[in-house]
């Protein structure tokens, strides 16, 4: 590899490392705004105009508050369990192709830090990853609280990566292949997967809520049960990690389910575009698209959050391993069945 | 058994049928009820910048008034801090002065006078203990502040402003 070559590389994650730390704190924002439409009230507007330095302010009140490590705690994990859940949430972005390959000077800058041809089974291994950083921290707060949160998060978190893998599988039958890039790259145009696979859309969905841990199934930070969750005892920063690493674990399950299901950086009439405005501006435009779903994800991820009351817990295990998991299966036979039948 | 007001119904839980179960179709149609709120016109009043009309009879802020002359029309007799069940009141006492009939209406007047706000529970009743006419709550609401000594509202805070100024 050249020097320039890295130098594009470290660039590009520089950047995509930015885009996700700003998404994911004016994401703070938007669910306030949201929320605040969806109950007929006006929502932050009091630091900058429309309230848009709110995240900023909200920031160094963090920064600022006390930081607290309780004196029963295991200090050392207790600091390692909020830097795991922000180090998991920023790493899963290295693998999502934000856009086509673009051509500055004859040279080709791929859209993507990397293409490894693994790169399902990557995202998959950072979200089991990521429940570390919670289960940690609601260890090492040695209080029943946060151990009860932790454990939830665990054990739902394994009951969904199941269904999550089986409606997976049921995608790679349909594109042959692990590498995001190439999935984005079939789906060329409108041959969006979601198309062939709405059921496993579905199920895919469902199961990213549970993995982010979004309402209806936020149960690991079950006020009315858990006083805080898993994080009851944490404060200052180590508590905004906490939130943030929310966050952008929403923005980037946001960005996979958009390049697996629905066409990534494709929107029909590509071709003709990027004809038209030149192999730099078309890429771009696919970008735009690509992130424009990110955000309609999003938007949903608030909505649903903002509408449906959260699951009792043995519902949750129920709709789980008893629904989401037979269906999958339902799913995969369905498409193998369809497959072999058409080719 | 027989109830005895012949009100008891019984109810009978069914269970749920195939679509109830899939939640998915209570799910959309919850997601359209929340989106056509999102659409709405915002209920909330931006308060210190907009400010909703009282009614007629809202008991804000007190003032001590003042009669047609510009005098102080309280004579400290003390009914108003008897009356109040919040006890919310405390005066002091003094005697007018040669001189001093332009600013006071009784011979006798509240050299201080003082309303804990932090106690006042805007029931009125001062207002309707007052002989003299002297104490109304036809101000606004009461300001924030940090610190409880700076809710003990003196004659300064109380009294009506000067006529003719
Ligand atoms: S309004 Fe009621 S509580 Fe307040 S000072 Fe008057 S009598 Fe006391
Ligand atoms: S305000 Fe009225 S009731 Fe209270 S001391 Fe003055 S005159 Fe008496």
């Amino acid at each position: 590899m050249e020097l320039a070559d890295i130098a594009i590389k470290f660039g590009l994650i520089i950047i995509i490392f930015l885009i996700s730390l700003v998404v994911a704190m004016y994401s703070t924002y938007a669910e306030r705004k949201i929320a605040a439409f969806f109950q007929d009230r006006i929502g932050p507007n009091r630091a900058g105009p429309f309230g848009i330095l709110q995240p900023l302010a909200d920031g160094a009140k963090m920064f600022m508050k006390e930081e607290i490590i309780p004196t029963n705690a295991t200090p050392f994990l207790f600091i390692v369990g909020p830097s795991l859940a922000i180090l998991t949430a920023c790493i899963g972005s290295a693998v999502i192709p934000w856009g086509q390959d673009l051509v500055i000077g004859g040279k080709v800058i791929p859209l993507q830090v990397t293409d490894i041809n693994v790169g399902i089974l990557y995202i998959f291994g950072v979200v089991s990853l990521g429940v570390y950083g919670v289960m940690i921290g609601g260890w090492a707060s040695n209080n029943k609280y946060s151990l009860l949160g932790a454990i939830r998060a665990a054990s739902q978190n394994i009951s969904y990566e199941i269904s999550m893998g089986l409606s997976i599988i049921a995608l790679l039958l349909v594109t042959g292949t692990l590498s995001l890039g190439e999935i984005a790259q079939q789906q060329h145009g409108w041959h969006w997967n979601v198309i062939y696979q709405p059921v496993g859309f579905i199920l895919f969905l469902v199961c990213a809520f549970a993995e982010t841990n979004r309402t209806p199934f936020d149960l690991p930070e079950c006020e009315t049960e858990l006083v805080g969750g898993y994080h009851t005892e944490y404060s200052s920063m180590k508590l905004g990690f906490y939130l943030f690493a929310e966050y952008i674990n929403m923005f980037i399950s946001s960005a996979v389910m958009a390049t697996l299901y629905w066409g990534g950086y494709n929107y029909p009439g590509m071709d003709w575009v990027t004809a038209h405005v030149g192999p730099v501006i078309g890429p771009l435009i696919g970008t735009a698209v690509f992130f424009v779903k990110i955000f309609g994800f999003i938007f949903f991820f608030m909505w649903v959050r903002w509408t449906i009351p959260r699951f009792r817990y043995d519902q949750l295990m129920d709709l789980g391993w008893k629904i989401l998991i037979p269906l999958a299966i339902a799913n995969i036979v369905v498409t193998g069945i369809v497959i072999t039948l058409f080719n | 058994m027989e109830s005895l007001s012949n009100k008891k119904k019984q109810l009978k839980v069914k269970p749920l049928n195939f679509w109830e179960r899939a939640y998915l179709p209570a799910i959309v149609s919850g997601l359209a009820i929340t989106m056509k709120h999102f659409f709405k016109k915002p209920v909330t009043i931006a308060y210190p910048d907009v400010k909703r009309e009282f009614s007629e009879n809202y008991r804000g802020l007190h003032s001590l008034k003042r009669d047609e002359n510009g005098a102080e029309r309280c004579t400290a007799c003390g009914l108003c801090a008897l009356s109040c069940p919040a006890e919310a009141i405390t005066m002091q006492a003094a005697e007018r002065q040669k001189g001093e009939e332009n600013l006071y209406r009784e011979e006798k007047y509240a050299a201080v006078y003082e309303i804990n706000m932090l106690r006042c529970i805007f029931c009125g009743l001062c207002e309707e203990a007052c002989p003299k006419e002297a104490i109304y709550l036809d101000g606004d609401i009461v300001q924030s502040d940090y610190l409880r000594k700076d809710f003990i509202y003196g004659k300064d805070k109380l009294v009506e402003a000067p006529l003719n100024q």
